[in-house]
């Protein structure tokens, strides 16, 4: 990979298209901490993948000078996958919301961890569906109430961040879009991560959970502990499914063979057997020992 | 009662009228205004039922299919992509002979992304057994509702009921809504003959040998037969109790036409004029509106259309490489006709992806059948012209 011969700032990552995100959404916290990002990285737009499903968020690949591919939803892992087997040099980055990526597309998100996936993924969390104008996601705390929970969101709900490190993620961390330094270091981190990195970013909905939502992760807000080990699954654990606090930084991070690792070494295995047998070769196996 | 209604809350009310018990669904637009409107009724306790939101269409079908097996009335909605992943289950619900309603706000496939109206979606299932009706106003789709539960428990198949996006989901219109003691007289509480039943255990989805596979995919075509004149009948029946009768289609100044435009859905409710003013100007037009497509009522269609001179059918569709799909299904209709009862049929793609059909377009497919300047087999109406179609067809850009 060759280093670019001017220097890219955050705003040469900008494309022309206007973001129709509602004003005060949480995602364009994510979107410029995004740019900077990829400026401080300097990544190739000719050489970095941003894919995503189907939300509000999963608009921001157009936002990006960079290939991209809005997908269908709850599939942009899936793709992410492909893009990655085919083209392992390219760095590729999904993103997408809770809704895409816990609920429809929740079974991807888990086969993607287990398989230390090499590509960085930014999950926009906004506990709450957006798109489809403010229903219960898998995401959305208990009693909650939204447009399909009238008196209250009946269900349990899922910490992303707590399933990413118990199904094998190599990288999991947490973000706040309104904390622009914290998040753009970790997306670094992220980036240059070797397997699955997992980012969940709590972006408030101001639409559809209201300004508080903002005021009370703000509040919330706690930043890792230095002596913090990443390496420490238990340790990792400890700041999932918080209440009171919101704890952002890198929680858990390993070091293990990526997916693409681990088919490069399958692939030498097999060639290391030598020659498959022919049809000859196996039917003489049938053949009297007389 | 009357009341002010757009499409999508005429198809909750219908819900809510039909007494359905278990409705499991999952947001999509344009459909999402219908299940926010029956999770509201659930929560007020309007509607006696189960509402369960899932976490994709797959699962919501999959729950209607369990309810349904369980011996519950059930319902879903969705449009487009969300009806695509529910493509598997579809055939199951079909296959398992289970009468589940399904609204399906038509909307245009991905990509490229579009949330406006196109038939493909719901086209696209034709084969699965499932039975099809298409409406053209909030009435109607109350009415295709409720009717749309009667039929399929009668012959056990599933319906989906299917409506425009925008033009009719979110339109709002004048609907007279059933009073529910006359729904509850006309659709008696669900019997399902093979519900489970702890009196009588049953193993379900199991492996079945070639040696019986056919049978059951048989029954289901022969129930697709006797389906046709059961909907004659619930629609009649409709009629003699609200004063609103429906057929398997609508005829429109059809007495001496020998211009005739085929069309579904609301582009039915805008031909109308037009034929009006074609008639005025002293061009024999008429229209036949296609509302049950399956089953579809073929013979009817024959008997409608035989001895007309041409037919012009508008597909807000396209089977790729085959002409738009209500154009095919006419067209083999039509093939049993004696050659001189033959008309010449001239196919239209229009309206794509929501592309507004106006009534001056309707106006230049009719007068261009007439005038014969319209002499293609198939066209596709308003777009870019193609300078070299060889080109064209090998390049993902615009134009060409």
């Amino acid at each position: 990979m060759s280093t670019p011969a001017v220097q890219l700032k955050p705003g040469d990552y900008k494309t022309d298209v206007k973001p129709v995100w509602c004003p005060g959404c949480g995602d364009f916290g994510v979107l410029n901490a995004l740019y900077r990002a990829l400026a401080r990285m300097q990544l190739e737009p000719w050489n970095t993948v941003i894919l995503s499903g189907i939300g509000c968020s999963s608009r921001l690949p157009g936002y990006v000078k960079t290939y991209g591919f809005n997908s269908v939803h709850g599939r942009a892992l899936t793709l992410a996958m492909g893009v990655k087997v085919a083209r392992p040099e390219t760095h590729v980055i999904a993103v997408g919301g809770d809704g895409d990526g816990m609920a429809i597309g929740g079974n991807h998100f888990i086969h993607a961890c287990r398989r230390n996936l090499d590509v960085t993924y930014i999950l926009m969390d906004n506990e709450i569906y957006g798109l489809t104008k403010g229903q219960t996601a898998p995401t959305t705390p208990t009693g909650d109430r939204t447009k399909s929970s009238f008196y209250g969101n009946p269900e349990p709900s899922v910490d992303p961040v707590e399933l990413a490190i118990s199904t094998g993620a190599s990288l999991v961390a947490r973000g706040y879009s309104g904390d622009m330094k914290t998040l753009t270091s970790i997306m670094v981190e992220a980036i240059n991560h070797r397997g699955f990195a997992f980012v969940n970013v709590m972006s408030p909905c101001v639409t559809f959970r209201g300004d508080h939502q903002f005021k009370e992760l703000k509040a919330k807000l706690r930043h890792l502990p230095e002596d913090h080990d990443p390496t420490d699954r238990t340790a990792a654990l400890a700041y999932t499914r918080e209440t009171d606090v919101m704890t952002t930084g890198i929680l858990y991070r390993v070091d293990e063979p990526s997916l693409v690792d681990r088919l490069n070494h399958v692939n030498a295995v097999a060639q290391g057997e030598g020659p498959q047998p022919t049809t000859r070769d196996i039917l003489k196996t049938f053949y009297p020992s007389f | 009662m009357r009341k002010v209604l757009k499409g999508n809350g005429a198809v909750a009310e219908a819900v809510r009228l039909a007494r359905a018990e278990v409705i499991s669904a999952y947001p999509i637009t344009p459909q999402t205004s219908i299940i926010e409107e029956i999770a509201s009724m659930v929560s007020r306790g309007s509607l006696e039922a189960q509402f369960i939101k899932v976490e994709s269409e797959h699962s919501a079908l999959a729950g209607c299919i369990a309810a349904a097996s369980a011996g519950a009335r059930t319902f879903t909605a969705t449009s487009a992509q969300g009806l695509a992943l529910m493509h598997e289950l579809i055939h199951w619900a079909a296959g398992g002979r289970l009468p589940i309603v399904l609204a399906d706000v038509n909307r245009a496939m991905a990509p490229g992304w579009s949330i406006w109206t196109d038939q493909n979606d719901t086209l696209s299932q034709r084969d699965t057994g499932w039975m099809q009706v298409y409406c053209q106003s909030s009435q109607e789709v109350v009415d295709s509702v409720v009717q749309a539960y009667k039929v399929s428990e009668r012959v056990l198949l599933p319906t989906m009921v299917v409506l425009d996006a925008f033009f009719l989901s979110h339109t709002y219109e004048d609907v007279e809504v059933p009073e529910q003691v006359m729904v509850d007289r006309f659709l008696p509480p669900l019997e399902l003959p093979h519900r489970m039943d702890m009196e009588r255990p049953a193993a379900l989805g199991n492996l079945v040998f070639p040696d019986r596979y056919m049978e059951f995919r048989e029954k289901m075509d022969l129930a697709h037969g006797v389906a046709l004149g059961v909907w004659e009948e619930v629609g009649r029946e409709w009629g003699e109790l609200t004063g609103r009768p429906y057929g398997l289609v609508e005829e429109y100044r059809m007495d001496g036409a020998e211009l005739v435009l085929v069309t579904a859905a609301t582009t039915a409710s805008t031909a109308r004029p037009v034929i009006d003013a074609l008639r005025e100007a002293g061009v024999p037009a008429g229209l036949l509106r296609l509302r049950v497509f399956r089953p579809f009522p073929a013979e009817r269609i024959r008997a409608i259309l035989g001895g007309r001179k041409k037919v012009v059918i508008l597909d807000r569709n396209c089977s790729f490489g085959h002409h738009g799909i209500f154009h095919q299904e006419i067209k083999s209709a039509l093939y049993e006709l004696p050659h001189g009862e033959q008309p010449v049929l001239h196919g239209i793609i229009a309206g794509l992806g929501g592309r507004d059909i106006t009534p001056d377009d309707l106006h230049g497919m009719l007068d261009g059948a007439w005038s014969g300047k319209i002499t293609a087999p198939v066209t596709w109406w308003d777009v870019l012209p193609v300078k070299d179609r060889e080109r064209a067809a090998v390049t993902m850009v615009e134009g060409g």
